[in-house]
């Protein structure tokens, strides 16, 4: 096959920042708002660059408040604009949360379908980093819990650009959340060729085994864990879920008809975590072909620990490995 | 009411007995005929107006209004203020170093706001309750919080570090502006129970626009909560200036609100002591809530991990420099000879002694126990959580096993 031309071997953090500059590039109505998103280029520097080149009236830099933020990107989509917020980090997007749940996600039911509210919400979440309180968290099932909210996570800085750039194209608010633990793990990406619809989930391992079901941060985890297995004989399969709402059950079914055994993995907490939707769906769906019950591996009923901890309270390689051997211990 | 706008004020520096006042008249008075624009005088110079007792040349100005706060002051106490301010920036200067060394992993530099701090701080009494960001570095030094205490939320190894009812010093609050309320919901308990404490809530210009600030105002202005907001407004919220973030100086928020607000030199030792202990008497009086926006500038970087060269000139911090709060008390007490060359020395002395104090303290600190993630997470506890600490239990057994074997 010949190489693709388009091709560029980016950090995830600049396959964002490249997604972003096009769709302003490509769409006038394009916005992208926030703290310290403008001179700054964002305390990650995924906005590096991008207030120079299509100036302050396109990109942002907003008092520092949440709610304002996400209320007044509502009022622009209104009024036809393409806003694409960022909150700083994960732990900071409640002051928010009011805004996203009470108008955001309902909006179009109410206005039965007139109004298309086309916001996406940017957070870097996810632990592994060593930073201090609310800089670590993982809060996505209470944004899958919300009706009328997309939420999705590339894993990887290909999927980074091209979810962006679904994202905005969507007329659905969607939250997008960026493993900010893999910013600087870089990929290829091409600018022409499109890897798939936004909401489906991908084989990213094949294996006969066991299923690991994974999105964000954990999908580099699981290959590693799948590498380990290999290593004593087991053959595991990763899925890379990619979007959490909605979910694509049908990749995750026909991967468990095949394995009979299923394990997922995020760093949320477990309890009422995105893995409990999922173990119940299968269950409903592969319960005849099941030999395990699907289990989970993620975040604990306790607060975020502080930095020094953090490591025994994430997944990690031993702890997903653990899982693995339970799950084929039946 | 009409606010001038940005655009048209021309603040200017002023020491007069009004300077820098707005609605100081009455708690809860909102029919204050006196307007904004008419304290703000439009002439052309480099500085907003504000009360200052202390000019940057360590000249002592009168003031009408806030002498008599330090009227009686004597050398041991203006040598206790400088000695605070040295100290807190040695601790900040070492917490820096630490930083850089990896014995932390993150740390938020006051550098440039001591005497915000240790002015506010002082005018606090044993019996009030002090709710900061996760910078008052100083003020936790004036209500006794040992030094170390305030590194291991820094360090990672907690996520707090000290008990807030030893030194009513509230643990330090990440999210911005959050304890702006808790501050308000705090002194109406102290109304409620018929005390004349008071309470006092740090956050900075950045946290102004978030709207917990604004509702902590109206909820302190509508039930007379004897509570003093201490808005240092060090000009920068990570990257965003001033008027990213407000388009009227931040003091005369407080008079929409009704209550009065008054801008302060937070460079200015002696006026932040004055000036805050204005505002918690007449809060201890039953006047209610006052905001006090301490003008001031953040020498260093928002934290260790910001680089402020991408977003602001250094000829600013140059400027600011100019008017260190540690160098013009040096000149005050040198010209009213209220020190020897010992005294300095001597605080030299102690101030090395700190520093050592603080890195041996810092690499001391032990990693908490893996166990910790399942503490105080419930104070009547949680079967769930049992479960998973037992779970983790055996799980951290098994690799027992296979070490021992």
């Amino acid at each position: 096959m010949a190489a693709d031309v388009t091709a560029k071997n980016l950090p995830l953090a600049k396959a964002i920042n490249e997604s972003l500059r096009r769709a302003l590039e490509e769409d006038p109505k394009v916005l992208v708002m926030g703290e310290d998103v403008g001179k700054l280029g964002g305390v990650f520097r995924v906005t590096d660059g991008l207030q120079k080149d299509f100036g302050e009236d396109r990109v942002i830099d907003t008092p520092l408040a949440e709610s304002g933020i996400v209320g007044t990107a509502i009022g622009l989509a209104l009024r036809g604009y393409r806003p694409v917020v960022e909150i700083q980090f994960d732990g900071f997007v409640f002051p928010a949360y009011d805004q996203i749940v009470t108008q955001l996600a309902k909006m179009h039911a109410r206005s039965l379908g007139k109004v298309k509210l086309p916001v996406v919400v940017r957070i870097p979440y996810g632990g592994g980093i060593g930073a201090v309180e609310h800089h670590s968290e993982s809060p996505e099932s209470l944004f899958a819990h919300v009706s009328g909210l997309k939420v999705v996570s590339p894993s990887n800085a290909s999927d980074a650009y091209w979810m962006m750039q679904q994202a905005i194209q969507s007329d659905d608010p969607v939250i997008y959340f960026e493993p900010k633990r893999r910013y600087w793990d870089k990929g290829e990406v091409s600018t022409e060729a499109i890897p798939g619809p936004l909401h489906k989930a991908r084989v990213v391992r094949e294996g006969t085994d066991l299923t690991l079901a994974a999105y964000g941060p954990m999908v580099k985890l699981c290959q590693e864990v799948a590498d380990a297995a290999a290593e004593e004989g087991r053959s595991l399969e990763v899925l890379d879920l990619r979007s959490i709402s909605p979910l694509d059950f049908d990749t995750v079914q026909a991967s468990v008809e095949k394995t009979r055994r299923l394990v997922v993995v995020h760093e949320a907490p477990v309890f009422f975590g995105s893995g409990a939707e999922i173990a119940a769906r299968i269950t409903e769906r592969c319960f005849y072909h099941l030999e395990a019950p699907v289990l989970r591996v993620g975040g604990y009923h306790a607060p975020y620990p502080p930095a020094r901890l953090e490591e025994e309270y994430l997944p990690g390689l031993d702890r997903v490995l653990d899982a693995v051997d339970r799950a084929l211990a039946y | 009411m009409t606010v001038e706008s940005t655009a048209a004020r021309q603040p200017r520096r002023s020491a007069g007995s009004k300077a820098g006042t707005t609605g100081t008249k009455a708690a809860g008075t909102t029919g204050t005929k006196r307007t904004t624009a008419r304290t703000t005088a439009r002439t052309a110079a480099a500085e907003p107006e504000l009360v200052q007792l202390l000019t940057p040349e360590g000249e002592r100005v009168k003031n009408a209004e806030y002498d008599r706060y330090v009227d009686g002051i004597t050398p041991e106490e203006l040598r206790g203020l400088y000695r605070d301010m040295v100290l807190t920036r040695r601790f900040d200067a070492e917490a820096t170093a630490l930083q850089r060394q990896g014995e932390l992993g993150l740390w938020a530099s006051l550098l440039g706001q001591e005497a915000a701090q240790i002015g506010s701080g002082r005018a606090t009494r044993e019996d009030d309750y002090v709710f900061p960001t996760y910078r008052e570095h100083g003020v936790a030094w004036c209500r006794g919080v040992d030094p170390t205490n305030l590194l291991g939320m820094f360090r990672g190894v907690n996520n707090g570090g000290w008990d807030p009812n030893e030194n009513n010093f509230h643990l330090y609050t990440i999210v911005i502006g959050s304890q702006a309320l808790h501050a308000t919901g705090y002194a109406m308990g102290i109304t409620k129970d018929g005390a004349d404490s008071a309470v006092i809530a740090y956050f900075g210009d950045g946290a102004s626009s978030q709207g917990d600030v604004s509702e902590a105002f109206n909820f302190a202005a509508v039930y007379n909560a004897p509570v003093v907001f201490f808005c240092q407004n060090n000009q920068w919220a990570i990257s965003e200036s001033n008027e990213k973030q407000t388009r009227v100086p931040l003091y005369q928020r407080a008079q929409g609100f009704g209550f009065p607000g008054v801008r302060v030199d937070g460079n200015d030792v002696l006026a932040s002591l004055a000036v805050t202990r204005w505002a918690l008497e007449r809060a201890r009086r039953g006047e209610g809530p006052a905001l006090i926006e301490a003008w001031t500038y953040r020498m260093g970087a928002h934290t260790t991990s910001d680089d402020p060269t991408r977003y602001r000139h250094d000829d600013e911090r140059v400027a600011w420099e100019a008017k260190d709060p540690i160098l013009r008390l040096r000149r005050y007490l040198e010209s009213a000879h209220h020190t020897d060359e010992g005294f300095f020395a001597e605080l030299e002395t102690e101030s090395e002694a700190l520093g050592r104090r603080v890195r041996e303290a810092v690499r001391a600190m032990q990693d908490p126990d893996h166990f910790a993630i399942f503490e105080n997470v419930y104070a009547d506890g949680h079967a769930l959580v049992d479960e998973e600490r037992a779970q983790f239990a055996a799980y951290q057994a098994s690799f027992a096993d296979v070490e021992g074997v």
